[in-house]
């Protein structure tokens, strides 16, 4: 089996664990609200994460590159209250535009 | 027990209408990865394998990462591992409303992703468990059929990832995400968000793979402060 398999079957099964574990474990029973306020700033926690690693990082450092312009705009789009579709249309856009004129 | 099916059947076409922009988004989010992942040499089947049992744009996108850098396959497990590890607070916050014994738990559990799960809160802990596996359902099948489509769309040469633009659309659509959440704001958020961005931008040269996010994720610990703001 190829280490690109070993991958996917590993990542599969870890994923389906995790999900698989959370709800049994807080199943049946009311969580303490620190715990509840914990949670709710978990996910922007993670997703401010993801956007600055996605954004920035670069095989193991930060860059300032394209893709900042790209997202910098889905940003501005997101303010005006663009969907999240245009958003998305737009960051991959300029980044490609940029790029190509760059 | 009727009560309550007539209310789930409404939870689940609700959750469906839901979820049908962002499968579109997560459809041209697959497509990137099916490009990046042909681009990267791993033939037709093997993504479409690891979007069909996987199904984490994070975990995905993160081997895909790690592997293309000419990491090895430890790591690319680590790192997917551990932006998965979400998945278990999330299901532990989740788990008083899902239904059935542990089996069926472990089961509805699956439908548990970012978005349907962010979109199925409902305020002081509570979840709508039938709008989060409706808003699951129409994005799995978005994410399989975009996935094939990038890996069978012809790669315009090695830099077709790249060279459309496609590696700004996975932060971009984080970034929406990030700012729905945020529409719900309070001054404790923002912190988080703050601490978050300062953690990973400080730990992505000096840490491996995966550990940025994670640590980030304990921004959320100042939910352990007292005060209901």
């Amino acid at each position: 089996m190829s280490s690109l398999w070993i991958a996917i079957v590993a990542v599969a099964l870890a994923s389906a664990a995790f999900k698989a574990a959370g709800p049994i474990l807080g199943g049946g029973r009311e969580l303490p609200p620190r715990m509840i306020a914990v949670m709710a700033l978990l996910t922007p926690a993670l997703l401010t994460a993801l956007v600055v690693t996605g954004t920035f990082g670069e095989g193991g450092h930060m860059a300032l590159d394209e893709r900042a312009l790209g997202v910098g705009v889905a940003a501005v789009a997101l303010a005006l209250r663009a969907p999240v579709l245009l958003a998305v249309v737009l960051a991959a856009l300029v980044t490609a535009l940029v790029r190509l004129l760059g | 027990m009727t009560d309550e099916g007539v209310r789930d059947g409404g939870g689940y076409i609700a959750g469906m209408r839901t979820g049908l922009p962002f499968a579109l988004v997560v459809f041209v989010v697959a497509i990137s990865f099916g490009v990046l992942a042909r681009s990267l040499g791993w033939g037709v089947l093997a993504p479409i394998a690891f979007s069909v049992t996987t199904f984490s744009v994070a975990a995905q996108f993160a081997v895909a990462a790690v592997m293309g850098a000419g990491g090895g396959v430890f790591l690319a497990i680590v790192a997917a591992v551990l932006l998965n590890a979400r998945f278990l607070p999330m299901g532990v916050a989740v788990g008083p409303f899902l239904k059935g014994g542990h089996l069926r738990r472990a089961l509805e559990g699956q439908t548990i992703i970012t978005t349907s799960w962010a979109l199925a809160i409902r305020g002081g802990g509570r979840f709508d468990r039938a709008f989060m596996i409706g808003a699951t359902v129409p994005q799995y099948v978005a994410w399989v059929a975009g996935t094939v489509v990038g890996v069978l769309a012809p790669v315009v040469g090695a830099g077709g990832f790249e060279g459309l633009g496609l590696d700004a659309i996975f932060p971009a659509f984080f970034l929406a995400m990030l700012i729905q959440d945020l529409r719900s704001g309070q001054k404790r958020k923002i912190a988080a968000i703050a601490i978050a961005a300062i953690l990973t931008t400080a730990l992505v040269p000096i840490a491996p793979p995966g550990i940025p996010v994670l640590a980030a994720c304990g921004a959320a610990l100042l939910g352990l402060k007292g005060g209901s703001s």
